[in-house]
């Protein structure tokens, strides 16, 4: 790791700073209040679209879903680069590394719960009416 | 009545000897201590010095404190357990079967949740900010909170033994045995709240700890030149801050089914049971790991250092390190292979079950080459170590038997499967605990623990976890179920009998490291170390005086590589001189603060109202906790300043050690 590799004394690794810190803004392109702005707007335009796919005929129907699907991980898209700030400049690499470990546990375990949950309906009978009325 | 919710007199057992007498035990020899404290005067000392203090040091003590306490208790539980099956053979013994049924929850419970993670916790607050050659964690209010959220979990389970009633469900409350329909006292409630507690201070020391790993090394310590130690410890609280949280979003569902009648977990009204098992276990199975990893640090220090020699495979170890991390979230069906979710999905996550063994191979194989062409120092630590290492390939081998779902099948729910993880439990966990503490022992209190008792308490104590639970292997393997209140089979008597005198010879175990810690502090002066490095070691906590400094480093290391006190001795050796003479500098220190102590007290009450339906106390305890996060969130100054003058006076002793070490290395043996 050359990055903290820097002279004795010097305490915080310069390239990996924290959100929120004032400096981050500084090489950033929706840095400042142009970027909450820009952000603000196109979290506006997504939802409105989002709303047009579902009440309009613009989407060919069963395409509906899918269009919601791809729209809302755009609305993610932004609020985590407009909002969160996070770049893939080398001072992000630790908020990259938490979000890709965090959207990785929790697509196993959601993902993997789904999966068993659904083997676990199919292999289980459903109880009788007799069976339920004879429950505590 | 309303005034104090479902808390009356018929709460406390009266009827019940044994948890009255204990508990009466227990509150006299409270009393007696606090007397004793008071007569003493020693209130202030330990107010300023320990339960205000914010030092990750003293925490990490306290931590360890409080585990050894409650693996005491746990020990206790588990002794009652074994005898009882030896005394119910063919007959009730002398448990009834609600009380027997509380006894194996509150062990299990207390077990995980009290001892092996306060001690593992304890371990990484104590070790891991010197390790990293820094001054304190990053939050360092943050982590008294912390420990004293846990201490207040611990005291409502000990609470529960005299005042209600404790979880009759076994440590993890499946639904729907744990909702009222089945369970209606308190005892699930106490699990539910106790846990919740103590969980919320566990979930703060994962960021507190993972934020000073990522962000707070001493300059030129980049990711690969950590030690060990605080590569697991990082993999460790990674899995604390991505598993707890489901623990706490799956007992705050089950809390909601019993206190708002929601429908969550039960049989009715489009309730699913088997969701509460799945989401326990999707925490349950990473939980494993979270106390494993930092054991498995602790061992490879410990291997290092008394092979006198450098880690074998470095980087495979970190390889293998964030391999288990990240594995170890696809595996916890493994506990349910008979709960019938059919081939393919018992196909998969046994496969990958058996894939995770490879990353704890890994690992095995390289201390061995640690140890191959060391110069091996048998001390206690180094003992424990080895102990660890033979049985607990054993118990990874049962995991991977059990972990084939036809075997399993046969062997679920047996005693085989306790034998399997109480074996790989107390070598992994217990015995990296133990080599831990009488590694970091003279670190923590500048003397030494007693050798000759410590290694007699190894050996006993690995006669005895063999005499027990290689007879329990057997009996699962004859058929014999878990949780048995009574006994009918002959077949299996004789087995529980060897278990038991195993039992025995593990409470001498027990008595041995009691008196050794006894015969320790009596003769300290015997075992003082002068130099702050009593095992010639190489990782940057030997570097500094014994105890540490408040502030740890005089100066903040500089780290060129792996081994930084490995090197910094190598260079003084050649160099003649104990290091660079540098100036210097004013320190800032974070102020002792009471905030953790008050946030637990309240929380204390929070739980204990809740358990018993005093809704008023809760909203008190709800407006106390608050309250003082309030007046914590605006204090106006949370540090203070130590003067260049003072650190050079508390580092000059160190230096005069050190030099007086180097003359001896010169002076020809």
């Amino acid at each position: 790791m050359t990055d903290t590799e820097s002279r004795p004394g010097e305490m915080q690794d310069r390239r990996d700073s924290a959100p929120g810190e004032e400096r981050i803004t500084e090489h950033e392109v929706a840095g400042g209040l142009l970027g909450y702005v820009i952000g603000y707007g196109l979290a506006i335009l997504l939802t409105i679209a989002s709303f047009l796919a579902a009440q309009t005929d613009l989407i060919y129907q069963p395409a509906v879903i899918s269009a919601l699907v791809v729209l809302a991980v755009a609305q993610m898209g932004v609020h985590l680069v407009f909002f969160l700030h996070l770049t893939t400049g080398p001072d992000n690499t630790n908020n990259i590394l938490a979000l890709a470990f965090g959207v990785l546990i929790v697509a196993l375990v959601v993902l993997g719960s789904v999966w068993i949950m659904a083997h676990l309906n199919e292999n289980m009978a459903a109880m009788t009416a007799h069976q339920a009325g004879t429950m505590p | 009545m309303t005034m104090l919710g479902k808390l009356d007199s018929s709460a406390i057992p009266f009827d019940q000897p044994i948890p009255l007498v204990a508990a009466l035990g227990v509150f006299l020899a409270g009393v007696a201590v606090l007397g004793w404290i008071t007569v003493k005067g020693y209130w202030p000392y330990l107010w300023n010095e320990w339960i205000s203090s914010v030092d990750h040091k003293r925490i990490g003590v306290m931590y360890i404190v409080l585990a050894m306490l409650m693996l005491l208790r746990g020990f206790i539980d588990a002794i009652m357990m074994r005898t009882q099956q030896v005394l119910a053979i063919h007959g009730p013994g002398y448990l009834p079967p609600e009380h027997y049924d509380q006894i194996f929850s509150a062990h299990g419970t207390i077990m995980i949740f009290f001892a092996a993670m306060p001690f593992m916790i304890g371990l990484m607050n104590f070790a891991v900010p010197l390790q990293l050659g820094i001054r304190d964690v990053a939050f360092p209010t943050l982590n008294s909170v912390s420990f004293w959220l846990t201490a207040s979990g611990a005291l409502l389970v000990n609470i529960s033994l005299v005042i209600g009633e404790f979880a009759r469900t076994g440590w993890l409350p499946y639904a729907p045995l744990s909702e009222t329909t089945y369970s209606p006292g308190v005892g699930v409630d106490y699990y539910l709240w106790s846990i919740q507690i103590s969980g919320v201070g566990t979930l703060l020391t994962g960021v507190n700890l993972v934020t000073t790993i990522l962000k707070m090394r001493a300059p030129g310590m980049g990711y690969l030149r950590m030690p060990m130690f605080c590569w697991t410890s990082l993999a460790s609280n990674l899995l604390i801050v991505a598993a707890f949280p489901i623990l706490t979003a799956t007992l705050a569902m089950l809390t909601l089914d019993r206190y708002l009648g929601f429908h969550f977990f039960t049989n009715e009204a489009g309730g699913n049971q088997m969701m509460f098992v799945n989401l326990i276990w999707a925490w349950g199975h990473p939980e494993v790991y979270i106390l494993v990893l930092p054991a498995f640090g602790i061992f490879s220090e410990v291997f290092s250092t008394f092979s006198s020699k450098p880690l074998f495979g470095y980087r495979s170890m970190v390889a293998a390190t964030m391999f288990i991390c990240i594995v170890s979230f696809m595996v916890w069906l493994h506990h349910f292979f008979t709960m019938g979710a059919g081939a393919d999905v018992n196909a998969a996550f046994g496969i990958a079950t058996s894939v995770i063994a490879v990353g704890t191979g890994v690992k095995i194989y390289n201390w061995l080459f640690t140890m191959y062409g060391g110069r091996i120092r048998f001390d206690t630590p180094m003992l424990w170590a080895l102990g660890f290492v033979t049985t607990f390939t054993v118990g990874g081998m049962t995991g991977v038997l059990l972990a084939v779902p036809p075997a399993d099948f046969v062997l679920h729910n047996s005693l085989f499967l306790v034998a399997h993880f109480h074996n790989v439990i107390i070598s992994g966990v217990l015995f990296g605990a133990f080599a831990g503490f009488t590694y970091w022992f003279p670190k923590a209190f500048g003397f030494r623990l007693h050798e000759g008792w410590g290694k007699a308490a190894f050996w006993v104590t690995l006669a005895g976890y063999m005499l027990v639970f290689v007879p329990l292997y057997i009996v699962g393997l004859l058929g014999m179920t878990r949780r048995l209140q009574h006994i009918d089979m002959d077949l299996w008597a004789p087995w529980l009998v060897v278990a038991v005198f195993g039992v025995l010879v593990m409470i001498a175990g027990a008595a041995l490291q009691i008196m050794q810690l006894a015969v320790s502090i009596r003769h300290r002066d015997k075992l003082r170390d002068e130099t702050g490095d009593p095992w010639d070691g190489r990782s940057l906590e030997w570097s500094t005086s014994s105890p540490p400094p408040v502030f740890n480093y005089a100066r903040l290391p500089y780290v060129e590589d792996e081994e930084p006190y490995w090197r910094i001795k190598q260079r003084a050796r050649e160099e003649k001189r104990p290091g660079a003479e540098e100036g210097y500098e004013p320190i800032e220190m974070p102020r002792n603060s009471p905030t953790g102590f008050v946030t637990a007290f309240f929380s204390t009450l929070i739980g204990f109202a809740l358990i018993w339906h005093i809704w008023w106390l809760a909203i008190v305890g709800f407006i106390g906790a608050y309250a003082t996060f309030v007046v914590f969130a605006w204090r106006d100054h949370g540090d203070y300043e130590i003067p260049a003058e003072e650190v050079a006076r508390i580092d000059d002793d160190h230096k005069a050690a050190q030099s007086a070490r180097l003359r001896r290395w010169e002076r020809p043996a």
